[in-house]
């Protein structure tokens, strides 16, 4: 059985979802159900971690998906640090999806803050999933802070513009020893089976659920794009060759006793 | 640069010129760019526009913002703290010529306000004063600051223009947004709209976002006051100006908001009327100029028009205000600032956002987020 295994955790799902921009929570809740995902992460700002009955986290089964906090709207290593001990001690466990975004508007992950970030929490006992420049320097660094993946936008938050990182995100696959989980800008399903054809280990979706008029009937097609898409990697895509193949091959006389 | 030189460059005659002399074409083009410039956006906001062409910018508008923000719409309240000004603005139901009571919270009925302000759900909270610095200055504002803060996670200033340092002291004390409109961009009807007080110093209230960037403010609202001053100008300065603080702070957002003017004790006549056509165009132009930008509706609007107007961009909307002091626990309230139009309670407005597929937000901040004043 081809599973996601992130920190030793194992997952059957490789599509994670975000929890925000939906109209409500009843059409976060039918996505989420539709998407088959096991992993559904939540902005700490936009919730009271330590209610219960917080109107967004009474919806979300425990039982059924890991909520993983993440720590967007943080400006710098401190913020993102502070939210994720805080909802720490709030009762979750200890998984932080690490995000610091100081420019408002294009919402882009800052690399050093990300890093010092992360190396703070990881020692604190975090198992850290950080959103990410897809930028296969910063992947190693982070790697070896010790995280436990790695996850490089596509393109920015909420444009829905596919894999526009593509060549980058294929060295950070390549050189990976830890999941790759591609987060941000997946606009399609076909998106998402690119980047799991190519290899990413799973991918985040949000924007591209909540923004549509059925937000069910789309996880449910991204759930399909992204089995599509692995079930491809794992059976190997023909390699594309730039000129056809001689059917007559140049070098068969060698071959020829 | 700053603003202030920046705005040289686009002198009002010229600038109300090129606006309503926009050829068609030129619209059509706007509407097919990617990204705004800001001729573009100048264009946008042409008299000229068909109903066609309005259509399809409030489109565009609809999905930038749908994609951007979601379907979500953030509530917040404004609190007033104190209605005591020396100011003589003459549209304005605080202006120091009006005889009425008036009156400045003490800190016990500032968490009175504050508790009934959370019971009804906000958690973002706009406190507003008038410009009495010996009564309701910065230490005062602090004060009040602290006491808020128990009850709501996000709190927001619409008071007077400060110092570098005073905005350095409301970080610290836990502001995370200013909000402060230039009322009307054209110096010359500042002037005689703002005769005296300290607000009669056009150029302080000018770079006073900028001192708040300077100073690390997370949020920064513009926009001027509809109905002053000529509508053209004054919005496509308000469009300059949010762009210019949005480059120039990269770690800032701006908001815009379009406050028309609202009857206001004093007995003030609009010089001139955006009807809801034209409101409804600045707000998709503004929109398509700033995508990121965060767009503030408020309460001066009427319950129809702000349902109406809450797909085309709108990201933030007061509810159940009451612009008097004290106004949320006294039955007999003091005089008010402006009357507001949409008298819906939180609740109300909840449940039509919910009607129209929208997801109220009352939290979008967090204990854990740092006021950490920025230094030059």
């Amino acid at each position: 059985m081809d599973h996601l295994i992130i920190a030793g955790r194992k997952f059957n799902s490789r599509l994670l979802v975000g929890t925000g921009k939906f109209s409500s929570n009843q059409a976060m809740v039918t996505a989420m159900e539709n998407s088959a995902c096991e992993i559904v992460t939540v902005a700490l700002r936009r919730v009271d971690i330590d209610n219960p009955e917080d109107s967004l986290l009474s919806h979300i089964n425990l039982d059924r998906y890991l909520l993983l906090p993440n720590t967007s709207g943080a400006r710098d290593a401190e913020e993102a640090v502070r939210l994720a001990r805080l909802a720490r001690a709030a009762g979750c466990e200890p998984w932080v999806k690490l995000e610091v975004t100081p420019d408002p508007y294009y919402l882009l992950p800052d690399p050093i803050e990300t890093l010092k970030a992360a190396e703070i929490l990881v020692k604190e006992g975090f198992i850290v999933l950080p959103y990410m420049p897809a930028d296969p320097v910063l992947a190693r660094h982070l790697e070896e802070v010790g995280t436990a993946t790695v996850m490089p936008l596509g393109a920015p938050i909420g444009t829905n513009r596919g894999l526009r990182t593509r060549d980058h995100i294929a060295i950070i696959i390549e050189q990976a020893n830890v999941p790759v989980i591609v987060d941000a800008g997946l606009g399609a399903p076909s998106h998402a089976a690119e980047a799991m054809e190519m290899g990413a280990d799973a991918v985040l979706v949000n924007t591209a659920l909540a923004d549509t008029t059925d937000p069910a009937l789309m996880a449910q097609a991204f759930r399909k794009g992204v089995e599509a898409g692995r079930e491809a990697y794992l059976a190997g895509l023909g390699g594309q060759r730039l000129q056809a193949e001689a059917s007559s091959p140049l070098t068969g006389f060698l071959r020829n006793d | 640069m700053s603003f202030q030189q920046q705005l040289q460059l686009y002198p009002q005659n010229e600038i109300i010129q090129r606006i309503t002399t926009t050829t068609s074409q030129q619209i059509d083009r706007a509407l097919q760019q990617q990204r705004l410039n800001i001729e573009d956006f100048s264009a946008l906001l042409s008299p000229n526009i068909t109903d066609k062409q309005l259509e399809l910018m409030a489109e565009r508008a609809h999905r930038i913002t749908r994609q951007r923000f979601g379907r979500t719409i953030l509530l917040y309240a404004p609190l007033y703290l104190s209605n005591e000004c020396f100011n003589g603005c003459k549209y304005c139901g605080f202006n120091a010529d009006n005889k009425f009571l008036r009156k400045t919270l003490t800190m016990i009925e500032i968490e009175r306000e504050a508790k009934i302000l959370r019971s009804q759900g906000f958690r973002h909270m706009l406190l507003l004063t008038g410009e009495a610095p010996k009564v309701a200055g910065i230490e005062y504002l602090e004060g009040a600051v602290k006491i808020i803060k128990e009850f709501c996670g996000s709190v927001s200033i619409e008071v007077f223009p400060m110092d570098t340092d005073g905005y350095r002291r409301m970080v610290t004390a836990g502001v995370d947004g200013l909000t402060l409109y230039q009322e009307t961009y054209d110096p010359e009807l500042y002037q005689q709209l703002h005769p005296y007080g300290p607000k009669s110093d056009y150029n302080y209230r000018l770079e006073a976002p900028e001192r708040a960037g300077q100073a690390g403010m997370r949020r920064i609202g513009v926009g001027s006051l509809l109905g002053l001053g000529n509508s053209l100008s004054d919005v496509f300065y308000s469009g300059l100006h949010a762009l210019y603080l949005a480059r120039k702070f990269w770690r800032t957002q701006v908001t815009l908001s379009f406050p028309r003017i609202c009857p206001a004790d004093g007995g003030f006549q609009p010089n001139t009327i955006v009807d809801d056509r034209q409101l409804t165009q600045f707000i998709c132009a503004m929109r398509l100029l700033i995508p990121d930008a965060g767009l503030v509706l408020s309460t001066r609007e009427n319950a129809e028009l702000r349902d109406n107007l809450l797909p085309l961009g709108i990201t933030q909307m007061s509810a159940g205000s009451c612009t008097a002091p004290g106004g949320y626990g006294e039955e007999d309230k003091d005089a008010e600032q402006f009357s507001i139009s949409d008298e819906r309670s939180p609740a109300e407005v909840e449940s039509l956002l919910k009607s129209r597929g929208y997801e109220a937000v009352w939290k979008d901040w967090d204990g854990a987020f740092l006021n950490k004043a920025a230094n030059d």
